[in-house]
């Protein structure tokens, strides 16, 4: 087939508009399919990175709004295989004007001395990290999140609550990195106990229990232990690990994973026809050029041979570029701070190798797919028929 | 003179396998936008048609969620004495409510989503008029019974008539079913307020306030005296409006599949734009004799131009068709401002389905421009002799 590849490539670039415009339409679906399945991929596949894996979160059982007694924690570290522990409450509140969408962003009130113990992937400086451990009405923001909305350090936020009835007035003494680009904001536990006040029975609630656990291994052991530890308190617990935990908040936007196939096949349909048609156009046009070629003394499986690889030529064009713009969406959405809040995980969203081979064997079936009806029909047209052939 | 509009009738017919397929192409995305606007417009007609304009809401100020406001008796005591609210018998139309989640495995997931759990006093149930029992009985106050919307009974294996459910501090029995029509009310669970804020051990914390005003006149004036009463430290608002604001719960999704679908359509405006070149490529001796017979260029773009928007609006009825079997069809979606999950029904309207078309008809006209215009340019002389 080799020594026909010029005829091929000549062939491909003979109607030049036709073939830019086919290319063009296989380039932008498969792109599309490309950022379906990276977002998929980061949502449902994600490979949890290596301090998440040590992680597990624990909650209430009837749900995350409720709850625990924050006497778990000693029951918790007291677990073989736990090696640290931070307590993180969900503020919520309000800050400035909350019409506006952009003044959403996470608030926890945490632990300073364990947080960064429990997270070894947050990045911040040590001077930083210790005035937050030091200040009571400290917080530090994640990178995602000043960058937002501009904080620097030294600014103050005012926190108006609404779960707790309380106004916090914070200011910012640390910026962090982390990977995941996630819009949020750290502040002192102890800063909300004492803004409660003493008899506020709120003051000994836990949210949420992040664990970081020794090693992987022990990581189903301990959740098992967690739960059996409180299965008959008033407050049972349900833990997972931090991956699971942020499946759950992927899977309460909707059946998502239904929404990206169920959109991802009407692509590959469409492309799947629009590919079809184009090429059984071309071929149709050249019916007569096979007639000649049949005279020449071309075989039929070598006619067959070469309008096939034609199409796959275009189809594989129309898969790489597709992959190219797919990466550029991907590397765009990651960026875009509404990703981190749309759900965590979305860092990693990006054409692996793996994937653009998948795209690519897409583009290359539905070429070959595509062009074996017209193909076969052309092959098998008589030499007669074919030179006689009009449109 | 305009070239008769049967001319591109015809010829859609003679090459009925490339006008399928070009169709077709455009049917699919048509089809996709029309999922997702069919999806949110399900999700807005669920909050739309939730709540009374003749009720107002009252929460702590500062909040925007039932889930996250608090509320204690004696500020209900207050509110109940403001001489705007109806009254039936001598007692005000008021209702107590403390709002909390509690996490069930759904059909959708097994792993367990959010429902929203409300206990209210009695004159709760009497003023959500539109909802009715569908099967089974109201729950008794002082009893551990609960009533479950019926999207919660039809979407949560373990929450049908007659079943118990676990939290708080024991099992509660499902009593009865309720079908609160379209609204979100289907989605939550119904109990008595005193049996489920003690098990919760929230017997002070509560979490709202619904009145219902004398009549439409007074609904702002009680709004404005309860927000402006210092004592209450409180927010009012109709219950429609704060069911209202929650459709952007739909969002993600919707800009998601939007954005998808804007991206498909360049593919399909090249494809069609392919479609027609060939047209005019193969058709380009019959252009010529067009011209012969007396037919100005103007016609001839003008033929071309419709040609592909008749393609195209083929396209979009066959969108149209494709998602019909979508509507009715029952679907959740988390709602960030309740933290728990609403079922509703797609809508394929006809609004959206006229969308649909005018989408479908804008792809045809870029696909259809540049081809149209390279007919029209075409020599009679040069058309003439192409093969």
């Amino acid at each position: 087939m080799f020594r026909f590849l010029s005829l091929i490539l000549k062939n491909s670039l003979r109607n030049r508009r036709r073939s830019i415009l086919t290319i063009a339409s296989i380039a932008i679906s498969l792109c599309i399919l490309g950022l379906l399945g990276g977002i998929y991929r980061a949502l449902f596949l994600g490979e949890a990175t290596p301090a998440q894996a040590l992680r597990l979160v624990v909650r209430h059982r009837v749900s995350l709004t409720q709850p625990m007694p924050v006497s778990y924690r000693q029951r918790i570290e007291r677990i073989p295989g736990v090696r640290n522990i931070v307590i993180k409450d969900w503020f919520g509140g309000t800050y400035k004007d909350n019409r506006d969408t952009r003044n959403f962003f996470a608030r926890f009130a945490t632990e300073p001395n364990d947080l960064f113990k429990v997270h070894p992937e947050y990045v911040i400086p040590e001077e930083q990290q210790q005035a937050f451990q030091r200040e009571r009405t400290g917080c530090i923001v994640s990178k995602a999140l000043a960058d937002t909305l501009g904080f620097k350090l030294g600014d103050r936020i005012n926190l108006l609550g609404d779960i707790y009835p309380v106004t916090l007035e914070l200011k910012v003494v640390g910026i962090f990195d982390e990977p995941d680009h996630v819009l949020t904001l750290y502040f002192n536990r102890e800063y909300l106990r004492e803004s409660l006040g003493p008899n506020n029975r709120r003051r000994d609630d836990a949210g949420i229990f992040y664990v970081q656990a020794a090693s992987a291994a022990d990581i189903p052991r301990i959740a098992e232990a967690v739960d059996r530890e409180f299965d008959n308190s008033p407050a049972p617990t349900k833990t997972e690990s931090e991956r699971a935990f942020q499946l759950s908040f992927a899977s309460f936007l909707g059946n998502l994973k239904l929404f990206l196939m169920a959109i991802g096949a009407a692509v590959a349909f469409t492309i799947l026809l629009v590919s079809a048609n184009t090429i059984s156009m071309s071929v149709r046009e050249r019916i007569r050029e096979v007639g000649i070629l049949k005279t020449l003394g071309f075989t039929r499986s070598e006619i067959l041979g070469i309008i096939l690889s034609e199409a796959a030529v275009i189809s594989i064009i129309g898969g790489a570029l597709g992959c190219l713009l797919a990466q550029g969406l991907c590397v765009g959405v990651r960026n875009s701070p509404a990703a981190g809040n749309f759900a965590q995980g979305m860092a990693s969203l990006g054409m692996t190798p793996t994937l653009a081979a998948l795209c690519l064997a897409v583009a290359l079936f539905i070429g070959l797919v595509s062009s074996f009806i017209p193909a076969w029909g052309a092959a098998r047209t008589t030499i007669l028929d074919a030179l006689r052939y009009s449109e | 003179m305009g070239i008769p509009f049967a001319y591109n009738l015809r010829n859609l017919i003679v090459r009925r396998t490339t006008t399928i397929m070009t169709a077709l192409g455009i049917a699919l995305t048509v089809a996709v936008l029309l999922a997702v606007l069919a999806l949110v417009a399900g999700l807005r007609t669920a909050f739309e048609s939730t709540g009374d304009p003749l009720q107002v809401l009252v929460m702590r100020k500062g909040a925007t969620a039932e889930l996250s406001s608090g509320m204690s008796r004696e500020i209900f005591q207050v509110i109940k004495a403001n001489p705007g609210i109806a009254k039936q018998a001598e007692e005000p139309l008021a209702s107590l409510e403390m709002v909390t989640v509690i996490n069930l495995p759904s059909v959708d997931s097994p792993q367990g989503m959010n429902v929203t759990l409300r206990g209210l006093m009695p004159a709760g149930v009497q003023m959500r008029h539109d909802l009715k029992l569908q099967e089974g009985v109201w729950f008794n106050p002082g009893q551990r019974e609960i009533v479950v919307g019926r999207s919660i009974a039809k979407r949560y294996p373990a929450a049908h008539l007659g079943s118990r459910l676990r939290f708080g501090r024991g099992e509660w029995l499902i009593v009865g079913v309720m079908d609160g029509g379209q609204s979100a009310v289907n989605s939550e669970i119904f109990g008595d307020l005193n049996q489920i804020s003690s098990d919760f051990n929230r017997a002070d914390g509560l979490s709202s306030v619904l009145l219902r005003a004398a009549d439409a006149a007074t609904v702002p004036a009680l709004i404005n005296s309860l927000k402006d009463d210092r004592r209450l430290n409180v927010d009012a608002m109709t219950e429609k409006a704060y069911y209202a604001a929650q459709t952007a719960s739909g969002a993600p999704l919707q800009f998601l599949g939007i954005f998808v679908s804007a991206i498909m359509a360049i593919g399909s405006s090249f494809a069609s734009m392919n479609t027609m070149y060939a047209a005019v490529a193969r058709r380009s001796r019959e252009i010529g004799t067009l011209r012969v017979l007396g037919f100005p260029r103007g016609s001839i773009l003008f033929s071309f131009f419709v040609e592909s928007l008749l393609l195209a609006l083929l396209g979009g009825l066959l969108g149209c068709v494709l998602v019909l079997p979508l509507n009715n069809i029952t679907t959740g979606i988390g709602s960030f401002v309740t933290f728990s999950e609403i079922a509703f029904n797609f809508r394929v309207t006809p609004a959206i389905m006229m969308t649909g078309l005018i989408f479908a008809l804008f792809m045809g006209s870029v696909g259809g421009l540049f081809p149209a215009r390279m007919a029209s340019r075409k020599e009679i002389l040069t058309a003439l002799r192409d093969i």
